[in-house]
């Protein structure tokens, strides 16, 4: 039948991509991420990946895939599976950022834009609770959803070569950091000197969907420290349990 | 002494692949891996390798490299003129190569990427459980003039007899694409199916391991999607209505309806075309997505 979510389609011969409501909210999260569990645990002596964005789940098989037929109906075996809301155990992560025109190029212009101060869009960045849905784009870029309405920007019309490791940006309804440097679109307004993707570290990115992100403005002194502390290694991110 | 090849000259883009990255899309890294996945399988088989080995995928231009111990080799894939110390040598032959020759490449004959398998390996170290090389995640991002590639030197007692591995070089030539739908494959208009079964495409300038471009556009009546899963062999309808094929070491995730999915054989054929080269799209609709 058409438009029942969710729909399972085959990807070519090593996906299954299975599709939800096109919305982005939270508790379509919380759904697809309880699914997500389950057919993780499914697989579990098999070789696939599963990975969520805001309304997919997309099931990648490490080789091809036998019998398409039987494995599109025992996925949708496991999406019947009852969904017992359950309380996911996520994170809350405080990010340090310095907002400063020196590293947010786009900060007085966004001000400007806005008609209010730099200190009251520091207040409106740092203020949200923002929910992590997924990371893509670039390792260890996270998809934040909560910015506040009064902040979205479209964004910038001739996007930059190079934008700044760390750099934090806002591009329309969503804000985000960049995890390394990178050509990008986004209205820069400040700059966060935790790493947040490191490939020598297991699990190599240490917030994944799910989990809590609060911003938290630093001084060029604070800034200094943090990333003295990170060059040493000793460097951690104030986190709690998030119990929403 | 190490066994080392010591790159004289880099040429135009070279990197070490393996089967490619997995279990790590979650952190939003690519898979990477062989873009031509038949021809380096083909090479390690040839010298009875794990077909997993590591190799070095050789881009139009090849290097210049000189091996300060013996080995055993194989180059698969794309006609890039290989020779020993200047004399001309077939690709998907063992040669052995010993202590001080020189290994280079010349005119691109066909195809667009060649396979440098050895006996045994390289022996790269892995990163995030794979030695396929890929900017900010492994220790390299390409090979660089003096750079050193460790690997295991073969000794010819230890080389097992095997059967001859029959290669069909066909593919290098072929235009025909083996696609089945995408997920976002039944929002086309029946004009826009159309032109994709009928437009002959051609390979863009921008082409690289992340993406290859096509030139040709199709009309695209389609709103962008909320940002989901993409995989190598996606292909995505830009605004623009042109089309972007995506390679091995493609993003995870994209906001473009996403209306095609090559075939595994089908992104070996695209792996070896170059700039202007002919495409055309064959629909497998054994699965189709409703």
């Amino acid at each position: 039948m058409k438009n029942e979510f969710p729909e399972v389609k085959v990807m070519g011969e090593r996906a299954i991509l299975i599709e939800f409501k096109p919305e982005i909210n939270e508790k379509l999260l919380d759904k697809i991420l309880f699914h997500k569990k389950v057919i993780e645990e499914h697989y579990i002596k098999l070789s696939v990946e599963v990975i969520n964005t805001y309304s997919s789940l997309l099931i990648y098989y490490v080789s091809d895939i036998e019998d398409v037929y039987s494995e599109v109906l025992a996925v949708k075996g496991l999406l019947d599976t009852p969904n017992i809301p359950k309380k996911v155990n996520s994170l809350l992560y405080q990010i340090p950022v310095f907002y400063d025109p020196g590293f947010g190029l786009d900060l007085d212009f966004l001000a400007h834009q806005k008609k209010c101060s730099v200190a009251e869009i520091i207040r409106l960045h740092t203020q949200p609770v923002y929910t992590v849905y997924f990371i893509g784009f670039l390792p260890g870029f996270l998809y934040l959803g909560g910015l506040d309405k009064k902040l979205q920007i479209s964004r910038k019309e001739q996007p930059r070569m190079e934008v700044e490791k760390g750099a934090v940006g806002i591009g329309e309804n969503q804000t985000g950091i960049y995890p390394k440097s990178s050509p990008g679109g986004w209205q820069i307004i400040g700059n966060s000197p935790v790493d947040f993707f490191d490939r020598n570290s297991t699990p190599p990115c240490e917030i994944v969907a799910g989990d809590k992100v609060n911003f938290y403005s630093i001084s060029r002194k604070e800034f200094d420290e943090i990333s003295e502390e990170i060059n040493l290694g000793n460097f951690q991110l104030k986190r709690e349990k998030y119990e929403g | 002494m190490k066994a080392e090849i010591e790159v004289l000259q880099p040429g135009l883009f070279s990197t070490i692949q393996d089967s490619g990255r997995f279990g790590f899309l979650k952190y939003g890294v690519p898979l990477s891996g062989n873009m031509d996945s038949y021809a380096s399988k083909m090479g390690n088989l040839i010298l009875n390798n794990s077909v997993n080995s590591a190799v070095l995928e050789i881009t139009q231009m090849g290097p210049k490299l000189k091996f300060n111990a013996s080995a055993k080799v194989v180059i698969t894939g794309a006609d890039l003129s290989p020779e020993i110390n200047k004399i001309p040598i077939d690709n998907n032959i063992k040669y052995t190569i010993n202590c001080g020759d020189v290994l280079s490449f010349g005119k691109r004959k066909s195809g667009c990427r060649a396979y440098l398998s050895i006996k045994n390996g390289f022996k790269i170290s892995e990163s995030l459980g794979s030695k396929s090389w890929y900017e900010g995640i492994s220790d390299f991002s390409k090979l660089e003039k003096g750079m050193k590639l460790a690997f295991k030197s073969a000794s010819s007692s230890f080389y097992a007899a095997h059967a001859a591995v029959k290669i069909n070089s066909a593919y290098l030539f072929q235009k025909e694409l083996h696609v089945f739908p995408g997920p976002e494959y039944s929002l086309l208009n029946v004009t826009e199916k159309k032109l994709l079964a009928v437009t002959e495409f051609s390979v863009d300038k921008k082409n690289n391991r992340m993406a290859i471009q096509l030139k040709e556009s199709i009309d695209n009546n389609l709103s962008p999607i909320i940002t989901g899963p993409v995989i190598p062999g996606t292909v995505q309808l830009t605004p623009s209505g042109s089309l972007i094929v995506l390679m091995r070491d493609c993003q995870t995730t994209g906001g473009y309806p996403r209306i095609l999915q090559l075939s595994d054989e089908a992104m070996n054929i695209l792996a070896q075309k170059v700039l202007g080269d002919k495409i055309f799209f064959k629909l497998d609709s054994t699965f189709i997505n409703d």
